[in-house]
């Protein structure tokens, strides 16, 4: 009996973030300004690294976590950059 | 409920939570009006949903299995620290290109923000100070 509420949450977990992904990508293509696009990468990023660690969850490994670290990082710079480019039109001065 | 059961449910919690808080930061994102609206879902409530993940993942690895993991809450203070870093910026790159008249940067129901109290203008839109990294006259 007590099974199956990890895998419910789970499967509840994986369809908000698949969900939330989705709703993220029609803010991406619609727009309508371009800080609208990069704050919509921002959050598939965010999102992405729920769903990393929700696997890393279903699949026990504990290995999957340095991913998500990465992940995190790579978002965040990413970010940056976008802003730093559009507010400056050069990256690193 | 046996004691056998309680960090599934623990995790099982803490994972619904945090589905419940990335689903409503990204409806925000579609639903709310302008830009500057649309920042607070993401990095507020998705951000908050991800800690719970993070910490329902420590609560799995360590009750259920007996295994203790730092790296959630690494990812975790990262993230904390980095969201507001990055909605920041966001909000610089729309105040600016508001002003400009970019394409596409829309000021919303409640129109242009303006300017704070007490000072001339924001600060983003000052010339840098003297001797601070983006004072480039004295080099």
């Amino acid at each position: 009996m007590t099974g199956g509420i990890l895998e419910s949450a789970l499967t509840f977990g994986f369809a908000a973030l698949g969900l939330a992904l989705a709703m993220n990508l029609w803010r991406l293509v619609k727009g309508p300004g371009v800080t609208d696009r990069i704050l919509a990468l921002d959050t598939m990023v965010i999102n992405v690294i729920g769903l990393i660690v929700l696997a890393g969850i279903a699949g026990g490994s504990g290995t999957s976590f340095e991913a998500a670290l990465l992940l995190a990082m790579v978002g965040f710079i990413g970010t940056v950059a976008y802003a730093k480019f559009l507010l400056r039109g050069d990256i690193v001065e | 409920m046996t004691g056998t059961a309680l960090p599934e449910v623990l995790a099982g919690a803490l994972i619904v939570l945090g589905g419940a808080f990335a689903l409503v930061g990204s409806w925000g994102l579609v639903r709310l009006p302008s830009l500057m609206e649309r920042l607070h879902g993401p990095t507020k409530a998705t951000t908050l949903g991800l800690g719970a993940m993070l910490v329902a993942s420590v609560v799995w690895f360590q009750l259920g299995r007996g295994e203790w993991t730092t790296h959630e809450l690494l990812v975790s203070a990262f993230l904390f620290l980095t969201a507001p870093v990055s909605a920041n910026m966001i909000a610089k790159v729309h105040l600016h290109r508001l002003r400009a008249g970019e394409a596409g940067e829309g000021p919303g129901p409640a129109g242009a923000p303006d300017a704070p109290p007490g000072g001339p203008d924001w600060a983003t839109f000052e010339a840098p100070h003297e001797g601070t990294p983006g004072d480039f006259e004295g080099d």
